[in-house]
């Protein structure tokens, strides 16, 4: 098979040594460093170090709001996506392109911007407060900021998808006499799940590293708003290199085996659908 | 995906390491190349003949954030003078940012040869790692220190809320803004001014505790950085009290137009960023003479006179005098009144299982 390849694409073994050169520099190196970094402290202090009560309440406050968040962008984003590729409307193109808009925006801004929208005296907040809806420095803050920066990653995985998705199945689907809702249960949804999955791993892994967008918005409270990313910039500020690094060896290690796991179901669905 | 083990493949096998290693090797080579170019210039004191052209020379200070005004004002004079004294063509570059976050670049091979923290805690933190000789703080006058500065209230226009002292910011209903300690200078220099406020008015170490435990329940949001803060209050009009650098206040209050109003509590910190020349740096890049040259001035009484137009409090006695009226007098405490030193503070009150780690403990 290699043979094979290397008629069809000359230069392979140049440009795989490449690939391979800049993830190592890119990707792996870095996240060595991490680990040696890590590595020296005992395992006694780092257990300490990243094991705390507050650690603790920060890890699940982040995976959990990084969870609400993805899940959110998975309904919004799949329906934006299936707007914008089965119907026609002006401005359509305009739409489209705020989609990528969180990616170019330094997230900082769109956290400042979201904190003051939703303060007492914002402009949403001075309605929404009154109702109990706090979007600034709580929680629900937290995910509305997350579901900002994650919106892209799900609307473009999806999109292509459906695109070249056959409408002449769902004709056959309902020339067979299957309800809507069947046709879009059973002959949609699973073509589409791998890439929904796919766009649902990407928009949680980068709202559990976000970090700009939240610390403006999230009001940073000990064991109520404080993401873990925080806690390793306050180490940081103690010179406590090693025990800031630890807790972000933490955090790769949930993200990587959470990112495994999406993976297995992704390939999974894939299999399953066919 | 797998392949047989075949001669093709060992070849490609062979090729590929060549070339990664070809390709390191000559990333290596890029990153070697300017070193020698960046290090000549050994002595680097100009002396200067009457018609040579003026030589030149650049120098990188990192400073904290709320400095940029300051600096730019103190470098354009102290440039302008340097020519004219020298015939030395001086472009100084600032680099702004949280005085943490700077120190741990300059550690990390940030050329800075000039450094002027927001705390010993953070030039120290050079030091140790050997880029400053030690004793540095004796190197220049008043222990390195060409200005100190204070933490004040910034309240709303006509202080609604009566706040006047320490004592006035755990009343019920009072909204107190301040970042966070554990990120900010602005932040802990806060903390240790209300922990003085108790134990050097005759409080226990009890009071202190419940005293800032108090204070912390009031406060809604831990900005991360002192800007951040100043943004909450103002923009987003969150809180009723701002404790913030002095200068800052100053600042703040200038630019709000009539809506805010700094009130100095009888008591507080003596802030103390002290000014330092990195040594390793300047010797290997020979710009020792002009860095030292550079951070003298700011103790002439040209450098003190913007240092106080600026509203840090200048430590010449005069200078300081001259201006009494933009600098009210209140008792400004050394740190060492409520610990050994910044670093022993910091410790005891704000790192990892100190005082304040205690106050969000959840009750179980």
């Amino acid at each position: 098979m290699a043979t094979v390849n290397r008629k069809v694409l000359p230069g392979f073994s140049l440009t795989l040594g490449y690939t391979v050169f800049y993830l190592s520099v890119l990707v792996l190196l870095p996240i060595l460093a991490c680990l040696f970094k890590a590595g020296s402290l005992s395992g006694d202090e780092f257990w300490r170090a990243v094991w705390t009560d507050r650690a603790k309440a920060a890890y699940l406050l982040t995976f959990g709001t990084s969870f609400v968040a993805a899940i959110a962008n998975l309904l919004l984003g799949g329906l934006i996506a299936w707007v914008l590729i089965r119907y026609d409307f002006p401005g359509k193109r305009l739409v489209d392109a705020l989609v990528d808009l969180p990616l170019a925006l330094p997230t900082a801004v769109g956290g400042l911007v979201y904190a003051s929208l939703y303060v007492e005296h914002g402009w949403l907040g001075r309605y929404l407060v009154p109702l109990g809806i706090h979007g600034a420095y709580t929680r629900f803050g937290i995910v509305l900021v997350l579901v900002f920066v994650g919106l892209p990653f799900v609307v473009r995985t999806v999109q292509p998808v459906l695109e070249d998705f056959d409408a002449e199945a769902e004709e056959a689907s309902s020339s067979l006499g299957a309800t809507r809702l069947q046709t879009f249960r059973m002959v949609i949804l699973p073509t589409l799940y791998p890439a929904l999955i796919t766009g649902f791993a990407l928009a949680f892994a980068r709202s559990v590293g976000e970090y700009g967008s939240v610390v403006f918005v999230s009001g940073n409270m000990p064991f109520k708003t404080e993401i873990a990313p925080i806690l390793i910039v306050a180490r940081l500020e103690e010179f406590a290199y090693s025990e800031a690094t630890a807790i972000a060896v933490v955090l790769l290690a949930i993200s990587f085996s959470m990112l495994i796991l999406i993976n297995a179901l992704e390939s999974w669905s894939r299999r399953h659908a066919g | 995906m797998d392949i047989n083990p075949n001669a093709p493949r060992a070849l490609s096998r062979a090729r590929f390491i060549a070339i990664f290693a070809l390709s390191t090797l000559g990333l290596l080579a890029c990153q070697k190349d300017p070193g020698p170019q960046a290090a000549p210039e050994p002595g680097g004191s100009a002396q200067a003949a009457a018609p040579a052209p003026p030589k030149e020379l650049e120098l990188l200070n990192a400073s904290y954030d709320p400095t940029r005004e300051l600096w730019r004002d103190l470098n354009e004079h102290f440039s302008a003078a340097y020519q004219k004294e020298q015939n030395v063509k001086l472009t100084i570059k600032q680099s702004h940012g949280g005085s943490s976050t700077q120190a741990r670049a300059v550690i990390d091979g940030l050329e800075a040869d000039v450094v002027t923290l927001a705390s010993i805690l953070d030039t120290d933190a050079i030091s140790k790692k050997g880029l400053i000789k030690e004793g540095w703080t004796d190197r220049l006058p008043h222990r390195s220190l060409p200005y100190t500065s204070t933490i004040v209230f910034v309240v709303r226009k006509g202080n609604p809320k009566g706040v006047k002292d320490w004592t006035d910011l755990v009343k019920p209903g009072i909204e107190v803004i301040t970042p966070n300690p554990k990120t900010s200078g602005n932040g802990y220099l806060s903390f240790f001014s209300a922990w003085g406020s108790v134990v050097l008015r005759g409080g226990s170490r009890e009071d202190a505790v419940k005293f800032v435990t108090a204070l912390y329940k009031q406060v809604p949001v831990l900005d991360s950085g002192a800007r951040g803060a100043t943004t909450t209050f103002v923009q987003k009009k969150i809180g009723d009290v701002h404790l913030a650098w002095e200068n800052e206040a100053q600042l703040e209050v200038r630019e709000a137009k009539g809506e805010l109003t700094v009130v100095y509590p009888p008591i507080s910190i003596r802030a103390e960023p002290h000014v330092a020349v990195v040594d390793v740096n300047v010797d290997r890049k020979g710009t020792r003479a002009a860095a030292e040259a550079y951070l003298k001035f700011v103790y002439t009484d040209e450098g003190q006179e913007i240092v106080a137009k600026h509203f840090y409090r200048p430590s010449n006695e005069a200078v300081l005098k001259r201006h009494a009226a933009s600098f009210p007098e209140i008792k400004m405490f050394p740190v060492t009144d409520i610990a050994k030193d910044f670093q022993d503070a910091h410790k005891q009150f704000i790192a990892e299982g100190g005082v304040f780690d205690s106050i969000y403990k959840p009750k179980k």
